[in-house]
């Protein structure tokens, strides 16, 4: 399985008796960026929270199947959820920062994993340079987070997700809540991102899906329809429900 | 009907609403004066600083509030050093931890513990818990300031737990899951993340709760022995405030010096009340606007 960061085998999904995820085979690979796709309801936060075990807040959630990022078993019995975790990071569609300060933000994550307090200052600032962020805040650390604009906040999210060094990072529609420019810079930090990280992102926009991946997976009522490279998806889907949702026929 | 009916009748009820908004507020200002009004009498025989600064409350020869405000302060502070921690963790556990249906079969069971009458509970202090404090720290007389402030710590609590929960539910699901997302587990998430955001309401639960304890008179009268001595500790009897009015009401001449200063003491709790509720609105309010 070289090159191959996260995998979903045989997944089925069940909130109480509704199946939500139907027998999803999926392989994500390392240092690259893969696009969820698919009409609203089709189950694609679904799935990407299955990888970092979301689910375990919802008790009505039943998984069934296997996850895997490398050999590792995330539903194994003795692996830390805590520790999955920190592997796989996580970005939510609205962003979320604590009511805290912004540099709290960050120093939360870092102190939750009990880095070295002498090290924290370093990671904070290399974390907010590699978002993009360091020159817009580097003078107000201390200012509550909510303070900032909502795409500053989103790129703080990001940063305190990046500060942990997962190997993965997960974004269910990061941009959704955005503006243009906002959205444009964080497709930017997307791609510098995924030379060190591996990326999976949910998007509703097909030019942004165009733009930041490398393979996109087309879902559509719980299902896995179609899986290719960004280029055969939108130039020449192989599926016909794919092809209608490509061309805006439904959605 | 028609236009001249349905203005008739807005106009009565707006009369009626209107009646009743400004007798509540007639009241209310009644007593304000009453209070007042007799507390200035008693400040015309006796003068402030002796009133303050005194050690004695022996009425007819010296009138002090220290020793009673003390002995209030020996029993809200007990109070609330039992019933804080216990009410907030309560709170946080009913929101956080416990399993719906738990939740829905404890939350009424503490909010009944409101309906209690004082009676009862000081009742229970004189028959239960005073005895067994004897028994335990090996004195004679269990009624003191520790059994008041258990009590009071009972009452208190349905007040602290309700509040304290509505401030932990208020916060946002996507702070939690943003702080599990991280790797952190559930006890952090709580202690670092879910309480500090929900502080300005917990502090309006103590304060509200405080505000109850303060003002609690029945359970304090019956259970802490009402010696006038200033109280050096948690196992002294004393007496408070309201069990001091409560007690020396019936007895007093009309008119008289004693009489007046049982005016000036409550004005005194009138004040540390109102100013407690007040502190406790004010970082309910902040709460609301952190949320909205
Ligand atoms: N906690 C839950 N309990 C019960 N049902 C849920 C829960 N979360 C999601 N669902 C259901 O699962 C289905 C898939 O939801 P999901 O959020 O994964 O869709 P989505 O593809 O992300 O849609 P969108 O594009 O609108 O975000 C929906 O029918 C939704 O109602
Ligand atoms: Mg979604």
């Amino acid at each position: 399985m070289d090159g191959i960061k996260l995998r979903a085998e045989n997944l089925n999904l069940y909130f109480g008796q509704k199946q939500i995820l139907k027998n999803i085979n999926i392989e994500f690979p390392k240092n690259q960026v893969t696009s969820l796709i698919g009409p609203s309801g089709c189950g694609k936060s679904t799935l990407l929270r299955s990888f970092n075990r979301m689910h375990d807040l919802s008790p009505d959630a039943r998984i069934e199947g296997k996850l895997f990022l490398d050999e590792l078993d995330l539903y194994g019995r003795k692996n830390s959820v805590t520790d999955i975790r920190k592997r796989i990071g996580m970005v939510f569609q609205k962003p979320n920062p604590l009511p805290k300060s912004i540099y709290e933000n960050l120093s939360y994550a870092l102190n939750i994993h009990n880095y070295p307090k002498q090290d924290i200052p370093n990671l904070i600032e290399a974390a907010l340079r590699e978002s993009f962020l360091w020159d817009e805040v580097k003078d107000e650390m201390k200012k509550p987070a909510v303070k900032l604009s909502g795409g500053q906040q989103q790129r703080l999210c990001i940063a305190r997700t990046v500060v942990l060094r997962p190997e993965v990072i997960l974004m269910d529609e990061p941009c959704s809540a955005l503006d243009p420019i906002s959205t444009k810079k964080i497709e930017e930090l997307i791609l510098k991102l995924k030379e060190d990280f591996t990326i999976v992102i949910v998007t509703h926009n097909m030019q942004q899906a165009q733009r930041i991946s490398n393979k996109v997976a087309f879902m559509y009522l719980g299902e896995l329809i179609e899986y290719d490279t960004s280029d055969t998806i939108f130039k020449h889907p192989n599926n016909e429900l794919t092809q209608r949702y490509i061309g805006g026929y439904f959605g | 009907m028609n236009t001249v009916k349905r203005e008739q009748i807005d106009s009565l009820l707006k009369f009626a609403f209107k009646g009743a908004g400004l007798l509540t507020i007639t009241l209310l200002g009644g007593i304000f004066f009453m209070l007042f009004a007799n507390s200035i009498l008693f400040f015309l025989n006796v003068p402030p600083l002796d009133f303050f600064t005194g050690s004695q409350w022996d009425p007819e020869n010296h009138y002090s509030i220290f020793p009673l405000l003390v002995s209030t302060f020996w029993v809200a502070l007990g109070s609330m050093l039992i019933a804080v921690p216990l009410g907030i963790f309560s709170a946080a556990y009913l929101s956080e931890m416990a399993p719906k249906k738990l939740q829905i079969v404890l939350k009424p069971i503490i909010e009944m513990l409101a309906a209690i009458p004082s009676v009862a509970i000081g009742f229970l202090g004189i028959v239960l818990v005073g005895p067994g404090l004897a028994q335990i720290f090996g004195i004679q007389n269990g009624l003191n300031a520790l059994n008041g402030s258990i009590l009071l710590a009972v009452m208190a609590l349905p007040t602290i737990v309700t509040i304290s929960e509505d401030a932990i539910n208020a916060v946002p699901k996507s702070h939690r899951e943003a702080s599990l997302a991280l790797g952190a587990n559930k006890w952090e998430t709580l202690f670092k993340v879910t309480i500090p955001a929900a502080f300005p309401g917990l502090i309006a639960a103590v304060m509200l709760g405080l505000g109850r304890a303060l003002g609690e008179t029945m359970t304090v009268l019956m259970a802490t022995g009402n010696s006038a001595a200033i109280p050096k500790g948690f196992l002294d009897s004393v007496r408070t405030i309201t069990a001091t009015i409560a007690i020396e009401m019936g007895e007093v001449p009309y008119q008289t010096t004693h009489y007046y200063s049982l005016f000036a003491i409550a004005a005194i709790l009138f004040l540390i009340t109102l100013a407690v509720n007040f502190t406790g609105e004010f970082f309910a309010n902040r709460l609301r606007k952190f949320h909205s």
